[in-house]
Formats: structure tokens, C-alpha cells, sequence
């Protein structure tokens, strides 16, 4: 890689990528005249609402009554149909989800719409998630990824997806009502993820005693497996009574209050601020991104109380953001997606969630809370490197003759794109070979 | 035409020689084979291998005890203090072969309980977690024969961080996807030719990619069977891969699954399916290298144990030392190794975890000093160098 910047003309190609999904057909024309303020304009005007393709969306309470339902039914023929349904919906979700980023005119969003999604990882690995998974994110990421961390972070934690995925809907204060009679109690993963991944950070501040007072705090915080109506709601029988103290600030007993505030005050503190900046710089700038970058963010984080709105437009301006090249391996997630606006091939549901799946980046299907990896090391494993290079050629020789290997190269990277790259695809033996090619560059590789 | 093809057929060759990256598997100096098994999510070991004749054991462990051997769905009796796990019935029989040891109340330096700081501490085998970006098995291949080039495998599509670092590996997990030519992938390899990422990538994976469909071909279908799970699939495979004579010698796999805050289960449950899911995968590695056996060693790890008591959600939460497993035809097995710290109340790690009385370093230094030849020296170098005062544990390796 030669590191230096990008030539003024390849500047909307480098706009494109790291601040979308790379460029589609007559992007680079449209955006040429001023690549900055395009990736600027995309943070003005409304924020951010559901997508009109999940116009229909049922959203997370109808579907986690759903789950609940089909649970009850236990290993009948009826449960396995229903059961199936709602794996069908999951897929159909995630599909719908990469189409939506693909041909967004504002990809901006839909790049942080996933960086937040996944900084709030919920995890099909606990499979009543998968159904929700979309949903989760179109109620409690979508509306906050230009407002306030602080209003994303309440309703990301205490919304019934991530109540399920990390145990809280089944923990019980030890001295609460439903505690005193029943032999259930604490569970703390929610409370120690909260602290670790959404918020401080590991060594942020806080010691295993903020970890079990804040998962006291949480207590309460559930789903009604029964007769609910599907959405999260506080249950003062299983709530541990008593003042708790997180993080050197004492909760008296407020019950159904304590744990937004804790949430509030967690978004609000200095551990998170870093946290939080190093995070957004290292996924849109560098691996190991420079620290005037983190600084910067992280000030504009404190300044501001959190909005988000301000953050984003901090980083989109800054200097690393428009000088330094782009480093960044892409993700499978944001390969395929960049595959798609690039080609405009049309694949069925199916397709796509097999090549999501064969790239090994399922949506929502993170090993772990931490989400997705966000360096090159997780994602230039061997197998990975050739699976691209497989996948791509199979792309290639489905799409047969139709595309221009050329032009899709013009199109997609511009200037990005060397003259050994354009000569290699121009005298690749085959159109399936070229198209190959061209998405295995290292150039469409990277963002 | 085989991707080794490719790779041997010198149209590749300057360019791997222009980096300092070589792929070719013969030559190995050692015929020794090392698989490390990372339980990621944090293995219950009271759940795995069960003091049972502690008397503490039934009252603290409540719903998550086990039946004592012999009973209905009992433990399987090891050495008549600690028993298997029964979804670990497969490799029960090892243990009476000598060709499994347990190591109770092991733990790494780490003291606090994330799994992220703890995974990074277990793979990269420093005393602090500090974002090190190589991993102990890596530098330790780099002591081998030819500086470890051609020994490393990740089973997986990427390399964890354990395996990471100076020396190239492979990477291989299956692929339904079909074969580009030798052409293409030549056409590939010219472009990422300066690419200091993908350029060594690609190359290590085509030669692995080649060697595994050597492998997986060679008999293991019968026509008509289902197709194995992949990650089944995945550790036959890498049996052969390894038994190969000009095949990697260190592989490692990741198993995910062991955080069970939740419906844990003593008979039925995550434990159990996880262990089985285990057992499983053990039981093929061992199938797949054959007569390679008798000089492998599987070591079974994970970044910390689990809290002594239920949780109040019928699981348990994340606590401090727990188990670790060596199976192998290269061990002196059939032994419960460590020293046992009880399960009073007072002697619990602050009030709720197994007290570690080993280091994890001194089970890892002793398999690569006594099975794979690394010099003490080297260890304290390069491997470990904030583990020079963690002795190695003698006598694990049959001599």
C-alpha cells in the first residue's frame, strides 16, 4: 500500500467508502463537486426514521409474543411450523436490513446505525434474539444515532431483546418479594456488560461491586413470559429493595426509576467519553487510529453531554478522516454490502443470506456481547481471504456476461483504482474473471 | 488442478519468496502434533470434572450438583475424589488409557472477571491485559524447526489471537464454495502481490485449502450419510491435516458456548450440550490423526472458571479458577493434577470462586518445553517473558 492521501479526484471515492458503503453507479459523478459536503449534508435535516422498506415491520413486542407462544407449545408439529416462521422472519430481517444499507442516499446513517447496533450487540447466539434482532435495532438505535448516547443507551438496555439476550428478564433481587419466596436471585451479566461494553469500558472505573450494585439496580427489568404484552416492563416484586451504591453515587430505593438513572449517569461519565472515542475512531479511521482523532471526539462527547448528532460531525471532519488512506479492511458485512451498490445484481433472500453467512458475518450473530471485531487482524484470517476471493469469482460467474467489469470498476473506485488494476481487469480471460477481480482488489477491500 | 498445484508450480514462487512468508507444509522437524482447544465464554469446571467426595461439594453446588458415580445419571468416576461429567462419556475411557489428565483450580495471573480481558490475558499469555497483539502460541512456533513457517493452523475462517503474530499460519474451515482455477488465483495473487495483509493471507490459505480437501476426501464420506456438522467436520479434518507427514503440526479451534448464566443444567442443559459438543470434537480430532495420536497432545483451556454457587437464575456467573484438560497419546494421563483449595466458605476466592492454586503458564510452558522441544530459555524469552518465575509442571508429557 503506498500511504499517502487521495489525489482531489479520487476524493469522492474516498468519501464513499469511509463514510458508506462504497460508491454504486453515478455516485461518483453526483458527489464529485463536493464529497465533503455530502458526507456533511447527510447529518443535517430530519433525523434518522424507520426505513419504509420496514414500513410493514411488526416491531419487537408482537414478535416476542410470538417467541413466547411457540415456546409454550413445545415440540408439536404446530410449534415446529411457527418456529420456522420465525427463523424465515429473522433471515427475511436481516436481508431487508442489508438492502436498505446498500442503496441508502444516505449511507452515512446506515453506517452507524450498524456501528451502534453492534456496540449494543444482541446476539442470535441466544436463539429467542434472532426474531427481535432487526426490531431492536429499528426502536432503540435507528432514532438515537444523531441524538443523545445517553437515550440510546437506556433504551438499548432495557429494551426486552437485550433483557432476554443478557439474562436480565430473569434475574430476581435476592431480598425482593418474588426473591424472599422463590430460590431465583441475581443474575449479573447484564449488569457487568453494561458497565464493560455499553458504557466505561474496561478500566473505565468500576470494580466488581459496581458490577453486582448495578445488576441490583437492573432487577426488575423484564419481560412478562405469561401475559404481557411483549414489550419490557418493571416488575416491583422482583426488584431488590434497598439504596445500592454504583459508581460512589447512593440509589435510595426508587424502584422502577434507579435503573434509568444509573443508565444516565454511566452514559455521562469520563470512562464512557474514551471509551466511546476510541471505539468511532478506530471503525471509521484507522485501526489504531491517531490520538488527536480520539481526543477530539471524545471533547466534543463531554462537551456536549453525549449527542451523538455533534460527535458524528466532529469525526467527519476530521483531518485524518480526509488525508489518511484508507487502511481499514472491510468487514464481510460491509464487503457484501459494498458488492451490492457496486454491481446492483439482483439476489434473492435466500442468496444473500447465504453469502452473509458463507463471509461468516451473519447480522446479529456476534460470538459474543462485545459484537464484531473492528480490526483487519479478525477479519484477514487465511480461510476468510480466500472465501472472498472464492465468493467473489462465483458472483462473477453468476452474473455472466451482464456487467461490465470495466465500467463497474470506474464507477466504483474512480481514481482509487490504479492503472495495474484497470489494465489486470481489463485483460482478465473472462467477464466473470474481471468482476472477480475488480471486488477482489485491495482497493474494494478496503474502506 | 489442486491449489498446492499452484502454489508449487512456480509461477507463484517469486513472489513468496519476495515475502518472508513460505507455505510449504514438508519438512517439519517435528513430529510432534499440539492442538489447543479455547472454551470461549468461560468453561464451569466444577461442572466439568466435580469434586464429588468434597463435602462441601453437594450443599454449595445446590441444583447444579451431580449424582455421586454409579448412581443414575452419576458423575464418571476419575479417581475417586473427582468425577467426569457424563455428557464427557466419551473420553471417559481415555482416562483408564492414561491418555487424559485434569488440572483443577488452574487460572491465568487474571483476577477480575471479563471475559474480553481474560481471553486477551489467556492468548496472550502476558500478566496484564494490555492489548498485546501477538499471541504465546505464535512466538512459540517462531522456536521451532524453520522458524515455524508451514506449522501454525487456526481452524476457523480467522486466526485468534493466541495464534497471531510474526509467524504465518493457515487458516481452514469448510467451504461449499467451488474452486477457482490456477489461472484466477494467479491473476489474484499479482494484485495483492504489495498488499502486507492480504497478499500473505491469500497465499497461506490456498496451500491449507488444498491440504484439507486432501484430507477430508480421503474416505471419511460414506455415500449416504449425512453430512457431519462443520465443526465436526472441521476437527476430522484438521485430525488428518496434522497427521499429515508434511501437514501443519499446532492447530487451534475456538468452541463457543460456556457462558451459561442461565439454564446452565447438571444433566440437561447448555453445560451438558457444550460438554457433549466437546467430547464430540475430541473424539474426532482423535479419529482423524490416526496413528499421529500417539505424539499429539489436545489441551483444553478457557479464560476463567465460573462462580462456586448457583446464581439465582439456575447458572452460574463469571468467577476465577477452573479446569483444564490434556488428552493425548503423548501424555502421562490418568491423573487429577493441582492442588484441590476446597470449597469451604473461607477458602473461596473472595467469598464466591474456586481459589486458583495453579497458573495456566505452568501447564502451557510444560507442553511446549516437554511435548514441542522449546527451551526454557526461549520460554522466558520470548514465549512467557512475565511468566519467568511460573514453573513449568513436570512429568505431563510421557517420556
Amino acid at each position: 500500500m503506498v500511504m499517502t492521501g487521495p489525489v482531489p479526484a479520487a476524493m469522492a471515492a474516498h468519501a464513499l467508502a469511509r463514510f458508506g458503503f462504497g460508491a454504486g453507479p453515478g455516485d461518483l459523478a453526483r458527489i464529485s463537486n463536493d464529497p465533503k459536503g455530502w458526507v456533511t449534508a447527510q447529518l443535517e435535516g430530519s433525523p434518522p426514521g424507520p426505513p419504509p422498506q420496514f414500513a410493514d415491520h411488526p416491531g419487537s413486542a408482537p414478535r416476542l409474543l410470538e417467541v413466547l407462544a411457540v415456546r409454550k407449545l413445545g415440540q408439536t408439529d404446530e410449534a415446529m411450523a411457527r418456529r420456522k416462521a420465525l427463523q424465515e422472519a429473522y433471515r427475511s430481517d436481516i436481508v431487508t436490513r442489508t438492502r436498505i444499507a446498500a442503496g441508502s442516499d444516505r449511507p452515512l446513517i446506515e453506517r452507524l446505525v450498524q456501528f451502534w447496533s453492534n456496540h449494543f450487540t444482541v446476539s442470535t447466539q441466544r436463539g429467542e434474539v434472532a426474531p427481535l434482532a432487526v426490531a431492536f435495532e429499528n426502536e432503540a438505535i435507528r432514532p438515537h444515532v444523531l441524538g443523545r448516547f445517553e437515550d440510546m443507551a437506556r433504551a438499548a438496555i432495557l429494551h426486552p431483546a437485550m433483557l432476554v439476550y443478557l439474562d436480565n428478564a430473569q434475574s430476581i433481587g435476592p431480598d425482593s418479594k418474588a426473591g424472599q419466596k422463590r430460590k431465583r436471585g441475581l443474575n449479573e451479566n447484564l449488569g457487568r456488560e453494561a458497565l464493560e461494553l455499553h458504557t466505561l469500558g474496561l478500566h473505565g472505573g468500576y470494580d466488581q461491586d459496581d458490577v453486582r450494585a448495578l445488576a441490583l439496580i437492573l432487577t426488575g427489568w423484564t419481560i412478562d413470559r405469561q401475559d404481557g404484552d411483549g414489550t419490557a416492563f418493571f416488575n416491583p416484586n422482583t426488584h431488590e429493595p434497598g439504596p445500592k451504591t454504583l459508581l460512589g453515587r447512593t440509589f435510595q430505593a426508587e424502584g422502577a426509576a434507579e435503573a434509568p438513572a444509573a443508565i444516565t449517569m454511566m452514559a455521562n461519565h469520563k470512562g464512557t467519553a474514551r471509551h466511546l472515542a476510541v471505539k468511532l475512531a478506530r471503525h471509521f479511521i484507522a485501526d489504531d487510529p491517531p490520538a488527536s482523532a480520539i481526543n477530539a471526539l471524545e471533547r466534543k462527547f463531554r462537551d456536549t453531554g453525549g449527542d451523538l448528532g455533534a460527535v458524528t460531525a466532529t469525526l467527519v471532519r476530521l483531518d485524518a478522516a480526509w488525508a489518511d488512506p484508507l487502511a481499514k479492511l472491510r468487514s464481510p458485512n460491509d464487503f457484501l454490502t459494498a458488492t451490492l451498490r457496486a454491481t446492483q445484481l439482483p439476489a434473492d433472500d435466500k442468496q444473500l443470506a447465504n453469502a452473509l453467512n458463507l463471509l461468516g458475518q451473519m447480522p446479529f450473530a456476534a460470538p459474543s456481547p462485545a459484537g464484531w471485531p473492528d480490526r483487519a487482524a479478525d477479519w484477514a484470517g487465511p480461510d476468510a481471504v480466500v472465501r472472498r476471493v472464492d465468493w467473489s469469482l462465483a458472483l462473477g460467474q453468476k452474473a455472466g456476461g451482464k456487467l461490465d467489469a470495466r465500467v463497474v470498476l470506474a464507477d466504483t473506485l474512480g481514481d482509487l483504482a490504479d492503472a495495474e488494476l484497470v489494465q489486470m481487469v481489463a485483460r482478465a480471460p473472462s467477464p466473470a474473471e474481471a468482476l472477480a477481480l475488480a471486488l477482489s482488489s485491495p482497493a474494494f477491500q478496503r474502506r | 488442478m489442486h491449489r498446492r498445484h499452484f502454489l508449487g508450480a512456480g509461477l507463484a514462487a517469486g513472489l513468496l519468496a519476495a515475502s518472508p512468508l513460505k507455505v510449504a507444509f514438508a519438512d517439519a522437524a517435528t513430529d510432534k502434533r499440539l492442538v489447543l482447544i479455547v472454551l470461549r465464554g468461560a468453561m464451569d469446571g466444577l461442572g466439568a470434572i466435580a469434586p464429588y467426595a468434597d463435602p462441601e461439594y453437594r450443599p454449595i453446588r445446590g441444583e447444579l450438583a451431580l449424582a455421586e458415580p454409579g448412581q443414575p445419571d452419576g458423575l464418571l468416576d476419575l479417581d475417586g475424589r473427582f468425577g467426569l461429567h457424563p455428557s464427557l462419556a466419551p473420553i471417559h475411557g481415555w482416562w483408564a488409557e492414561r491418555q487424559l489428565l485434569a488440572v483443577h483450580a488452574i487460572a491465568t495471573p487474571y483476577r477480575e472477571r471479563s471475559h474480553f480481558d481474560a481471553q486477551d490475558l489467556l492468548e496472550s499469555g502476558g500478566a496484564k491485559p494490555a492489548g498485546q497483539d501477538t499471541g504465546w502460541l505464535n512466538r512459540a512456533l517462531a522456536q521451532l524447526h524453520g522458524h515455524g513457517s508451514g506449522l501454525g493452523l487456526a481452524l476457523g475462517q480467522g486466526v485468534p489471537l493466541v495464534m497471531r503474530g510474526a509467524v504465518p499460519v493457515a487458516s481452514w474451515a469448510p467451504s461449499p464454495l467451488p474452486e477457482p482455477t490456477t489461472d484466477f488465483l494467479n491473476r489474484v495473487m499479482d494484485l495483492y502481490q504489495k498488499d502486507k495483509v492480504l497478499g500473505p493471507a491469500l497465499s497461506a490459505g490456498l496451500g491449507i485449502a488444498d491440504m484439507a480437501q486432501n484430507a477430508s476426501s480421503s474416505g471419511m464420506m460414506e455415500p449416504g450419510q449425512p453430512r457431519p456438522k462443520d465443526r465436526q467436520l472441521m476437527a476430522t479434518t484438521a485430525g488428518r491435516m496434522l497427521a499429515d507427514p508434511a501437514g501443519p503440526r499446532v492447530a487451534v479451534m475456538d468452541m463457543q458456548g460456556w457462558d451459561t448464566h442461565v439454564g446452565q443444567g447438571s444433566i440437561k442443559g447448555r453445560l451438558p450440550n457444550a460438554l457433549a459438543d466437546l467430547a464430540e470434537v475430541m473424539g474426532r480430532l482423535r479419529e482423524g490423526l490416526g496413528d499421529a495420536w500417539g505424539q499429539s497432545v489436545i489441551a483444553v483451556v478457557t479464560e476463567f472458571g465460573r462462580t462456586v454457587r448457583p446464581n439465582g437464575t439456575g447458572g452460574t456467573d463469571h468467577g476465577t479458577a477452573g479446569v483444564a484438560l490434556l488428552a493425548g497419546g503423548a501424555i502421562e494421563g490418568g491423573r487429577m493434577l493441582g492442588q484441590w483449595p476446597g470449597l469451604r466458605e473461607d477458602k473461596l476466592y473472595e467469598g464466591r470462586d474456586l481459589a486458583p492454586t495453579t497458573d495456566m503458564r505452568a501447564l502451557l510452558k510444560a507442553v511446549l518445553k516437554d511435548h514441542l522441544g522449546v527451551s526454557g530459555r526461549a520460554l522466558d524469552a520470548h514465549v512467557f517473558p512475565d511468566g519467568k518465575n511460573v514453573r513449568p509442571m513436570a512429568d505431563l508429557i510421557r517420556a
